[in-house]
């Protein structure tokens, strides 16, 4: 089980849950999972496919962009956290 | 038992001296380490010496000198108290010290360099106290502090504490970029502004606040919002770190590519109910915002303060976070986040960080960037999305 952090903006989406779990060797299959258990979540975090631009995914504290992307292996215990951009101040 | 003529000579037994001559004529630059009175220094030093008065020496100089490996030359102003300091220095682990022999006097006398500093009146001495006691400040850093230009983007939620902080820290020229006028709902967190400038410009509400504050600070308004055609013009003014908390992506996008084209280093924020993110965008060294976020998101998913709410005094956490790194960034000291982006949660007391990197494929600030001049932001943050179902 990976925990995954859900950012405010994505809460509604997740019953107001701050951390969810869901399961899978890679980051998408974890990010496909996460999807699964809250379909709210599907067209806010995957466009055409791939994760959307705008949702950056960090596998404990490291932009997976910066790793294999979305390929990136996720092993037991690591988290993620979704991170949009917010823009408030 | 001892008198004092004994004791210097026993003491100056013990040391090593050196001649203004010799030491005018080193190669390997040692450090001058001015032990004399506040009074004395301000009439002139040894260019580039450092001064902890006697008294001060034990207590301060291991922050102030900590390699303890590099040559000292100890002085005061004809070799006495000198001496004493020297002999301190090495029980202190300094392996390598001398006392200038005649002192500061002698060294004048031979017409070697000398340095009028500069110096903060008794009124400044007394405000800025606390950060003269600091050793990572004091009064070259209080000085550099008052040298400072820093430009606010926005006087509300994060322009609030900051500009209050970065006014009260001694910041000489603060800028300050806000269309907008003080309305109520402003007033649960922005508290640059009071009951009483409801209705005024929020940069002239601010300005009043400042200038009572601390008078030293110079506050430069900009009753308008930033746009492509005046961006150029505002930072063209001159600014050494510029504070974004705009309450808006197009602003944050146009502010990150100005900044990267104006090599300007940006100490982000922004916030949302409890939580905010802080970071320091430093051009061509750390990322840039588009690096960190390379398209903003669908206006449904972005919902601002005034659509969404914030928790009053998340924006003084994160405002002050950011008053912390543009002070830092001024003095040259700490580690700033670059390239590190803390995420701040009040609801969960914590604080937390994600690793930022330079995208090589930055469209700005990448190695072959394919943005060059201001774009349409309005639009680019409307993005291809908008009005297609979410």
């Amino acid at each position: 089980m990976t925990r995954v952090r859900i950012p405010p903006t994505l809460r509604t989406e997740t019953g107001g849950e701050r951390e969810v779990e869901a399961d899978g060797g890679s980051v998408r299959a974890v990010l496909e999972d996460l999807t699964e258990r809250h379909p709210a979540l599907r067209d806010r975090i995957w466009e055409d496919g791939e994760v959307a631009p705008f949702v950056n995914v960090y596998l404990d504290g490291e932009d997976v962009r910066t790793l294999d992307g979305v390929d990136t292996s996720v092993r037991e215990g690591q988290s993620l956290i979704l991170l949009p951009a917010m823009a408030g101040g | 038992m001892a008198s004092y003529r004994d004791l210097l000579q026993r003491t100056k037994d013990e040391i090593d001296e050196i001649e203004p001559a010799e030491a005018a004529g080193r190669a390997d630059s040692p450090l001058y380490l001015d032990v004399r009175e506040q009074d004395e220094w301000d009439e002139g030093h040894l260019p580039g010496a450092l001064h902890i008065p006697r008294g001060y020496l034990e207590s301060r100089v291991e922050a102030a000198a900590p390699d303890r490996e590099r040559p000292i030359v100890v002085y005061c102003a004809g070799g006495a108290r000198s001496a004493f300091a020297a002999r301190t220095l090495s029980e202190l682990g300094y392996g390598d010290v001398r006392s200038l022999a005649g002192g500061y006097t002698e060294w004048k006398r031979n017409g070697f360099p000398t340095q009028l500093p500069r110096t903060l009146d008794a009124g400044k001495r007394s405000r800025y106290s606390r950060h003269l006691l600091i050793p990572e400040i004091g009064e070259a850093g209080q000085l550099a502090l008052l040298d400072a230009r820093v430009l606010l983007i926005g006087a509300g939620g994060l322009g609030s504490p900051a500009s209050l902080y970065l006014a009260a820290a001694g910041i000489g020229r603060l800028g300050i970029v806000d269309a907008d006028v003080v309305d109520e709902s402003n007033l649960q967190r922005q508290i640059v502004h009071s009951t009483k400038s409801l209705g005024t410009p929020k940069v002239l509400s601010a300005k009043g606040a400042i200038e009572a504050l601390n008078p030293d600070v110079e506050v430069v308004p900009y009753e308008e919002r930033l746009t492509s055609e005046n961006i150029d013009r505002i930072l063209g003014e001159g600014w050494d770190v510029i504070v974004d908390g705009a309450d808006n992506f197009p602003t944050r996008y146009l502010v990150n590519d100005a900044s990267v084209w104006h090599d300007i280093p940006v100490v982000h924020g922004s916030i949302y109910r409890f939580e905010g993110q802080v970071t320091v965008f430093r051009p061509h060294v750390g990322p840039c915002y588009r690096c960190l976020f390379p398209a903003p998101p669908p206006p449904e998913l972005a919902p601002s303060c005034a659509e969404g709410g914030v928790l009053g005094v998340l924006p003084g956490i994160v405002g002050s976070l950011q008053a912390s790194e543009t002070l830092k960034l001024t003095l040259g000291i700490g580690e700033p986040l670059v390239g590190r982006l803390l995420l701040v949660d009040a609801l969960e007391a914590s604080f937390s960080e994600v690793k930022l990197r330079r995208d090589p494929s930055c469209p700005v600030c990448g190695e072959h960037p394919t943005i060059t001049e201001y774009v349409d932001y309005v639009e680019f943050c409307a993005g291809p999305r908008a009005g297609a179902p979410a």
